[in-house]
Order: C-alpha cells, then sequence, then structure tokens
C-alpha cells in the first residue's frame, strides 16, 4: 500500500468510520454508496486532500471520478501532485 | 385517482416518452408500467395481500420507482425507510407497521435481516443489485413473476403509504395517507408548480423522505421526466447532469442552497432550461434567495413549507418573494391555513400562534397512535371534521401571509429534516460512561441547525467526542448524527429530576 493509501485510510477511518477498520474497505468500492461520505464529508475530504498533499482542488474537480473511491482519490493526488508519494 | 394511476395513465398517453433516468439507464413510460405490473405480480404470487405493508428499505434506484408503483397495484401501502436507518430502528418500524414483506438493496441487506429476525410478521424479503442469501432477487422476481391480469387493488380511500416521522417522544410515528390523500397533495403542488409533461425533474432528495417521494409521484403524475441521483455528495456532478438533462425542475432544501452558494467556479446562465428551483423544510436566508435568484436567472423560486402529516402546507406565489422573502406564503390551492391560539381561535394578524390545516390533503392519523392522533387532529370549525395541528408556531402578516416562528417542541431541523432529541439522547444513554445527556440544536450555515450533544459522563468514564459520535453513528440515520459534543462535569434538571434540555438550549442561545 503506498503511503497516500495509507494516510488517506486513516482519514477516513478515522473520520467517517469513527475510529472504526477502513482496511476491509475495497479501494474501488464507492465511498458514497457504502453511506460513508456525504456533501459535508466530501468537503471534509478535499480540505484533508488540499493539507496534507499540498494540492488545490477546484470546485470542478470535486466529482465522483476523482473522489468517489480509495483508488479513485490515490490517482487523483499523484495527478495533482506526483511528489506528494514522498511526502 | 389511486397513485398507480398516475403512472398507469400517463403510461397509456405517453408509452414511449422517458419517464426515468437512474443509476445511467433510461426508462420509457410503458416499460415502468410494465416492470411494475409484473413487480406487483411477483409481490402478489408470495401472498401479498390488499392492504399490508412493505417497507422499502432503498435508497434513489430505478428499482425502488418500480416497487412503490408495484406495491400499490398489489393493493398493498408502501412505507418508505431512510437507507441509513440502522437495524434496531428498522425492526421497530417493521415491527410497528406489521410490515409483510421488506424490498432493499443487496448492500443494505445485512442490515435488513438483522432487523427481520426481530420482525416476525415479515413473510417475504426482495434485494435488488446483486443475488442475496435469504432474498428473493428483484429482477428474478420481476422475470419469473406470474402473467395475467392483477387482481383489484382497492379504492382511493385505502391506504396508500405510511411514512415514519420523528416524534417528541423519540419514538417514530407512521403517518398514514390514503391514495385520496396523495393525489389531493400532488394535484395541489403540481397546479402552482405548473408541472407539465415536458419537466424535467432532478430529485437528489432521498426518495424515503417525503419532499423526494413527491418528485417521483409528481413527475410520473404529469408525465414529466424524473433524473434520479443518489446524493449531493459531489454538488458539480449533480448541476453539470443538471445541465446535460436539460433540468427544468430543481428541488433543494437550504442546505443543498447552501453547497451550491459556496462554489466558486459556478457563474449565472449556466442553467437556460431552468424553469423552477423549489425550497423547502427550512426558509433560506434572504442573502441565499438574492444569491440563488442571481444564479438561476430565469429560473422561478418557490419558498414552500410542509410537514408529513399533511405533505405540504403553504408556498409563497413567486411574485411575492422580492416582498416578503422571509415568509412561506399561503396555504396550498385547495387547503386553508389558520392561525389559532390555545383556545383554537384564529389570532389578530401579526400574532403569533399555532399553524392549523384544513384540506383533502390531511393524514387520516399516526398508525395505531392515538395520543399523537388526540394531540394533532382536533375538532376544527367545522363539525363533520377534524384539522391538522402541526406544533408549528406561525404568524400572519397585515396581508395575510404566513411566517414560521418556531416548533412548539423540542423538535430539531437539520439538513431538511425532524429529528427528535430525545431519539439521540436515547441512544447517547445507551452508551456506557454517559450519566446524563441533552441534545440541542445550534445554527449552522449549511445544516441549518447542526446537532449538539452536550453530555455528563459517569465519575471513572473516559470517553472523547469521536467515541461518542462514533456510537451515535453506529445507531441512528445520518443525519441524527451529532456534530458537535460539549462534555460538562453536571446538567441542570428540571424539578422533576429530568435534564433541562431547554434551559441548555437557552443558556447557549444567550451565550452567542
Amino acid at each position: 500500500m503506498s503511503s497516500t493509501e495509507s494516510a488517506l485510510r486513516a482519514f477516513i477511518a478515522e473520520n467517517f468510520m469513527y475510529g472504526g477498520d477502513a482496511t476491509a474497505l475495497a479501494a474501488d468500492r464507492s465511498l458514497i454508496e457504502e453511506g460513508l461520505i456525504d456533501s459535508t464529508g466530501v468537503l471534509e475530504l478535499v480540505s484533508f486532500l488540499e493539507e496534507r498533499f499540498a494540492i488545490q482542488i477546484g470546485d470542478a474537480e470535486i466529482v465522483p471520478a476523482n473522489l468517489d473511491s480509495i483508488a479513485a482519490i490515490v490517482a487523483f493526488v499523484a495527478s495533482k501532485n506526483p511528489a506528494a508519494e514522498a511526502a | 385517482m389511486r397513485v398507480e394511476d398516475f403512472l398507469r395513465t400517463s403510461a397509456r398517453r405517453l408509452p414511449d416518452k422517458e419517464a426515468l433516468t437512474a443509476g445511467g439507464r433510461r426508462f420509457a413510460y410503458g416499460e415502468l408500467d410494465r416492470l411494475s405490473d409484473r413487480l406487483a405480480a411477483a409481490l402478489a404470487s408470495r401472498g401479498l395481500k390488499r392492504g399490508e405493508r412493505v417497507v422499502l428499505f432503498m435508497d434513489n434506484a430505478w428499482e425502488t420507482v418500480v416497487a412503490i408503483f408495484a406495491v400499490l397495484k398489489a393493493g398493498g401501502v408502501f412505507c418508505p425507510v431512510n437507507p441509513s436507518t440502522k437495524a434496531a430502528k428498522l425492526a421497530f418500524i417493521l415491527t410497528d407497521s406489521e410490515a409483510a414483506a421488506i424490498l432493499t438493496l443487496a448492500r443494505l441487506a445485512p442490515v435488513a435481516a438483522e432487523a427481520m429476525a426481530g420482525a416476525p410478521s415479515v413473510r417475504f424479503a426482495l434485494a435488488a443489485g446483486g443475488s442475496t442469501a435469504g432474498f428473493d432477487d428483484f429482477e428474478a422476481a420481476i422475470a419469473d413473476a406470474p402473467l395475467g391480469p392483477l387482481a383489484f387493488a382497492g379504492i382511493e380511500i385505502d391506504l396508500a403509504m405510511l411514512v415514519y416521522t420523528s416524534g417528541s417522544t423519540g419514538f417514530p410515528k407512521g403517518v398514514m395517507m390514503t391514495h385520496q390523500n396523495v393525489d389531493a397533495a400532488a394535484t395541489s403542488i403540481t397546479t402552482y408548480l405548473e408541472n407539465t409533461e415536458v419537466d424535467v425533474i432532478l430529485n437528489v432528495l432521498p426518495v424515503s423522505f417525503d419532499y423526494g417521494l413527491y418528485q417521483v409521484l409528481m413527475a410520473m403524475k404529469v408525465g414529466a421526466r424524473l433524473v434520479l441521483e443518489k446524493s449531493f455528495a459531489f454538488p458539480r456532478a449533480v448541476l453539470d447532469k443538471a445541465i446535460a438533462e436539460r433540468v427544468t425542475g430543481l428541488p433543494l432544501v437550504p442546505t443543498m442552497a447552501s453547497l451550491i452558494l459556496q462554489m466558486k467556479d459556478i457563474v449565472p446562465g449556466q442553467f437556460p432550461d431552468l424553469r423552477y428551483v423549489t425550497n423547502t423544510a427550512a426558509a433560506l436566508p434572504p442573502a441565499h434567495i438574492r444569491a440563488l435568484r442571481d444564479l438561476f436567472a430565469g429560473a422561478t423560486l418557490y419558498s414552500m413549507y410542509g410537514l408529513t402529516e399533511c405533505k405540504r402546507c403553504t408556498y409563497l406565489p413567486p411574485a411575492e418573494l422580492e416582498r416578503r422573502p422571509g415568509s412561506v406564503g399561503v396555504a396550498i390551492p385547495g387547503t386553508e391555513a389558520f392561525v389559532v391560539g390555545e383556545d383554537g381561535k384564529e389570532v389578530p394578524r401579526g400574532e403569533t400562534g399555532e399553524l392549523v390545516i384544513r384540506g383533502p390533503h390531511v393524514m387520516k392519523g399516526y398508525w395505531r397512535n392515538e395520543a399523537a392522533n388526540a394531540k394533532a387532529l382536533r375538532q376544527g370549525p367545522f363539525p363533520w371534521e377534524k384539522v391538522l395541528y402541526t406544533g408549528d408556531l406561525f404568524r400572519r402578516d397585515a396581508e395575510g401571509f404566513l411566517y414560521f416562528v418556531a416548533r412548539k417542541d423540542d423538535i430539531i431541523k437539520t439538513r431538511g429534516e425532524k429529528v427528535s432529541p430525545k431519539e439521540v439522547e436515547t441512544a447517547l444513554y445507551a452508551l456506557d460512561g454517559i450519566a446524563a445527556a441533552a441534545v440541542i440544536g445550534v445554527p449552522d450555515g449549511v445544516l441549518g441547525m447542526a446537532l449538539k450533544a452536550v453530555v455528563a459522563l459517569r465519575p471513572g468514564a473516559a470517553l472523547s467526542e469521536r467515541d461518542v459520535i462514533r456510537h451515535c453513528a453506529q445507531s441512528l440515520e445520518d443525519f441524527m448524527v451529532p456534530k458537535l459534543v460539549e462534555f460538562r462535569d453536571t446538567l441542570p434538571t428540571s424539578e422533576n429530576g429530568k435534564v433541562d434540555r431547554r434551559q441548555i438550549a437557552e443558556e447557549m442561545e444567550a451565550a452567542r
């Protein structure tokens, strides 16, 4: 697992599963379909990604293709900041 | 008209016209009518009888639309339940409604199965979206359903739906709506919104919530096209869909309006097809009304007010919006609204009293709950009928337009949904270490009111804010989970020793 992915899983576990276990969550599962995040959750997720990976996310990028699964988020972060993996 | 005839009539008139877009699939009226006929036959072949309740524990999927009409065609009563409901509450609803069946989705099946274990009335269960042990497959049930005409489903005064709503006692109450009630509400609303078959309505509100549910029913009634979305978590994606699908009607709650207005790269002129935007559940702040009118220039904005017990009470004719932005208007067409004092008589203009509603849309009562019925449905001005006491305090201006003042009870409105503080407190007390708890609403820019839990711990207990929120998230629907937790050594109590929620709320208000 990449460092991006482990940081992300830790964030999801802490904030959307309230300390539950995110390791079992399949990387391609829809976070919306799983009922893990709602509209305020997405905004929290965006703030976290901007801060943790030093990226700027525009409104037009806040779409399911970029943010609705762990795999999508990891790929999106990598596209925004190739150096994030090392961060 | 019976509610299933909304779909039948439109299907006869417009068989090939697109009725529904959901989850990447498109359905014509004729197809939707056939699918629901087949599912109705499948329900009947599994023993569903006229008047029996069927819980729909589903999200905004196409299967939900089919299920609603199928239950009615089979003579049943549908009971929509929020998909974030947890097993214990779902079991309560299944038991209270004495549901004969439950229809759900594969992803929700574990919760449904746990609830069914405590609900012996449930004789069969269907799950859509994947085969699930213990559940019949939704699509296979449709495919294998017996052919031939359906049995007589019933008449207009039969119950069409049972919608559970938060009660101040902490237990949800089932609002009984007949076909006649639903038809009256849907007719009135589509009249003032001027809906026709050229409308394209985009609904992201849960179909388990009556505002979302009526988008389905009204679209089918007028032969419009319904675009069903599951969530507003990605506002940009939803608004892009509104543009791509050339949406003409966009129902909002204040939380969605607030999320839209936070977006930076959305500009006026992007929604040339949009004819109207509606808002209900709570009044929009005047600044949001102005901003929405700028953004959706060309569209008409309707401010409305309602409660599940009569679906919709009032709407503000759009021409009045400029003059009275804080008003929720007048009684919807074909109904009457009064503001009365403790004696049941109308109070003078400008004075605050309880909003009372009279009309064919008023519920038949709460399912098997005479105590609640005695409070809500009382003798009105005429001897032959009862009218609805809403529990909402209102006043009228000099011209008779209505303004929401406050709730009479402690019900909190958050994200457009009603929450009983008692229900959340009951969940909090179930957490080991909590000695006392009170739940209050605090103003929040996005949520309207955010839920705040004020708790005192038992000696030696070490619970964090996260622990408290996690516990609530495991036992309550999403919108009932407190956003904030405050720890205190003790909580004030009233003379009878109960935690004084009102005093805490008043202290907090004074401190703001």
